[in-house]
């Protein structure tokens, strides 16, 4: 009797239990991203939805460094771990070809999202591939690479008066690359702990290729041509060759144990007074106009990446788009979700919060761009954006790129031109093994 | 009687009142053992051995194609895997020799009849039962060049620890000696106390010196011991992953499971990675069989 009572007692708590489960997952959604600030913001701003809806959302997050191996192994495995990912641009081709993404074409023609979103956010964060019309993201998180510096050293009179005489030019935002590297040159003064800049070069995912992207698509150069997987003649170019050298001699200008520097560390050189200048996202920006976070706040400047020595000026993109995970159990859910997301009046909470809205609308306005010191710069930069290759295989050509490019920045082996010329054989190779660029 | 004792049950035990005969109770121990091994390193074992010879991609829903063995042959003709192996080398044989050294040197002090002695073991094997991942990234904070109380205290300036190619992968060993050696110093200790005294008591009667019977009695009777220390300590050398990975992201510190969970998760080049495993499966295998043979030489003396 006893043994009979515990039996039926135990199947009614495991009914229950299995009951409640099947109850909250109906009403939970959970979102993946990396873990940084638009994480936190983007936690905010569901919480909205929660109490629009009843649905509780959650954004789960990762440190950066682990983001991609543990987003692909849940996709690879198939789990329902995460409902939607907010993947980076270049997973497109791998996680829409391996079937991880659910395809989003309808849903984006229907709301006509390709006029909605900035045109560079809808051609790098959602269409793969490239001008097919079909897309598998709601661009989500627009960003790209910017510059923060130290007004109050560079409005100092007496370095203004060393700075002309030395180089013939006044002090102040850098019009190019040449006076970026002339500025980072003058203050880097190791004896007063003083350095010139901070650049990212941390190779363990795409920290150190988004920096030398800088480099290479401001002084005119690309990493290849995405239609046709031809490298030969554009990745070893004459500008990219300049680029890098470039780029290797703003590093002899960064603070010591620079080696593995990525957005905490580059934010850190404006906030400990270690640098005049520091490249990073626009993402991290929010946090160097407060004063909470930075006793500089009030002497920190922006400027978007200057132009190379022909003019050209683009910046590396970063930013994310929005997917819905094909193994989710809660893809229509999800689908709602999204539909609330990109409403004109979301988007616009979105930028309050802090997020880097890629509606067009929004964008444009004056409300957005006067928000902060650093809008203007990134509405203009996000039209002079460019990206790394989006294809399945793009790990293995960034890894192939931090292996060439790396020890020749940070340990000075080779030279520019070797480097790439490297590459460009490891490039075609990989092309080739995976049948590429024939047609 | 021995017989006796191994085929029969003591009939007051809980199992003879249970009815299990001696062959059910060795089943109950054993076979869950076996299915275990079976499952969870025989059978990846073997099904990774045959991934090995495919260009199969974990990420990919293309189906997997027989490759023969173009994996095994492009690995070792790739220069950066051989890079990788000469940076394991010379990792395993800088960490393996610092604390050797330092463990058996520390065994050697506390050897003796000094105040404290147990509390000073137990303080001493502190570092080896922290985490990996803390320990690479406290120490991270020690060899930093600009606040690093390494260089604080040795008046280094603003000597660069982990950013320095050259100097990298000697400050992930150090890291990994001053995590180790205790584990070496625990196994030195358990051989000296285990040599006998008469042999030091003959010794100082025929006034051989220190230096004398440190070789010809304390080193030759501890060495079987040191040998298994030096054979755990090379394993797992061969394999680190996460002091080199949390530490530092210079190609000089790529050691061989760096490149290899790159291979495997990064770019997910399943096929090939489990060819590079094999690779470096057979060698930890051949040179711990080195070792072992050494061992059983050592062991006959």
């Amino acid at each position: 009797m006893r043994k009979t009572m515990t039996s039926m007692l135990a199947g009614i708590g495991l009914v229950l239990a299995c009951g409640t489960s099947v109850y909250a997952q109906d009403k939970e959604l959970t979102i993946f991203w990396a873990e940084w600030d638009p994480a936190n913001y983007l936690q905010e701003l569901v919480n909205l939805y929660e109490a629009e809806s009843g649905v509780k959302v959650t954004v789960e997050t990762t440190p950066w460094s682990d983001f991609q191996t543990k987003a692909f192994t849940e996709f690879n495995a198939k789990g329902s771990a995460y409902d939607m990912v907010v993947g980076d641009s270049q997973w497109i081709g791998a996680a829409s070809e391996a079937g991880h993404y659910v395809d989003l074409t309808d849903f984006f023609n229907k709301h006509n999202l390709k006029e909605v979103m900035a045109p560079a956010t809808v051609k790098y964060y959602a269409e793969y591939p490239s001008n097919s019309g079909k897309y598998w993201s709601i661009p989500a998180e627009g960003d790209a690479v910017g510059w923060s510096y130290r007004k109050d050293w560079f409005e100092d009179p007496k370095e203004m008066e060393a700075f002309k005489a030395k180089y013939g030019y006044d002090l102040g935002v850098p019009k190019d690359w040449k006076q970026l590297r002339d500025i980072a040159e003058f203050f880097h003064r190791p004896d007063e702990k003083r350095y010139g800049v901070a650049i990212y070069t941390d190779n363990s995912y795409d920290a150190l290729v988004m920096g030398v992207e800088n480099a290479i698509f401001s002084f005119g150069g690309e990493l290849g041509d995405y239609a046709t997987y031809k490298v030969d003649g554009i990745i070893n170019s004459e500008q990219n060759v300049k680029a890098l050298e470039a780029y290797k001699e703003l590093y002899s200008f960064t603070p010591p144990g620079w080696a593995k520097a990525f957005f905490i560390e580059d934010n850190q050189a404006i906030t400990e007074n270690l640098a005049a200048m520091s490249m990073n996202y626009f993402a991290f920006f929010p946090a160097l106009i407060n004063e909470a976070s930075n006793p500089n706040a009030k002497v920190t400047g922006f400027f978007a990446n200057p132009p190379g020595p022909n003019g050209d000026q683009f910046a590396a993109l970063g930013g994310q788009g929005i997917s819905v995970i094909s193994y989710s159990q809660n893809q229509e859910e999800a689908m709602k979700f999204l539909e609330w997301f990109i409403k004109d009046e979301t988007q616009k909470k979105w930028a309050e919060l802090g997020g880097y809205t890629a509606s067009a609308k929004v964008l444009e306005s004056p409300e957005f761009q006067n928000a902060t010191p650093y809008n203007k710069a990134f509405y203009e930069t996000m039209f002079k954006v460019k990206d790394f290759w989006a294809t399945p295989e793009y790990a293995e050509l960034l890894i192939q790129m931090n292996q060439r490019v790396y020890p020749y920045i940070t340990g000075n082996q080779g030279t520019a031109k070797e480097v790439l010329d490297a590459l460009a054989a490891d490039w075609n190779a990989t092309f080739k093994k995976y049948g590429r660029g024939k047609s | 009687m021995a017989t006796t004792m191994i085929t029969t049950l003591d009939r007051s035990s809980r199992s003879a009142a249970r009815g299990m005969s001696d062959l059910t109770i060795r089943n109950l121990f054993i076979i869950p053992t076996i299915v275990f091994l079976i499952v969870f390193n025989i059978f990846p074992l073997l099904y990774s051995l045959g991934y090995s010879f495919t260009d199969f991609r974990a990420s990919s829903p293309a189906a997997a194609n027989f490759v023969g063995l173009q994996n095994y042959r492009e690995l070792l003709n790739d220069p950066f895997i051989w890079s990788n192996f000469a940076i394991t080398a010379k990792y395993v044989i800088v960490s393996v020799v610092g604390q050797v050294v330092v463990g058996f040197g520390v065994a050697l002090l506390l050897n003796r009849d000094i105040p404290l002695k147990g509390l000073l073991t137990t303080l001493l094997l502190l570092p080896m039962m922290l985490s990996m991942a803390v320990v690479g990234l406290f120490w991270k904070l020690l060899y930093d060049p600009s606040f690093g109380i390494i260089n604080y205290t040795l008046g280094l300036g603003s000597f660069e620890w982990l950013s320095n190619p050259d100097m990298a992968l000697y400050a992930v060993a150090i890291t990994d000696i001053w995590m180790w050696s205790p584990f070496v110093m625990l196994l030195s200790l358990a051989g000296l106390s285990a040599v006998p005294k008469h042999l030091y008591e003959a010794a100082a009667i025929d006034r051989a010196g220190s230096f004398y019977t440190f070789f010809r009695i304390t080193l030759p009777l501890v060495a079987p011991i040191l040998m298994i220390a030096i054979i755990f300590r090379t394993m797992e050398a061969f394999k680190t992953f996460d002091l080199a990975y949390i530490l530092t992201s210079q190609p000089t510190t790529e050691v061989i499971s760096i490149r290899l969970y790159k291979m495997a998760f990064q770019e997910w080049q399943t096929g090939r990675s489990c060819a590079l495993a094999y690779i470096v499966l057979i060698m930890i295998l051949a040179i711990t069989n080195i070792y072992v043979k050494y061992l059983n030489k050592v062991k006959e003396r």
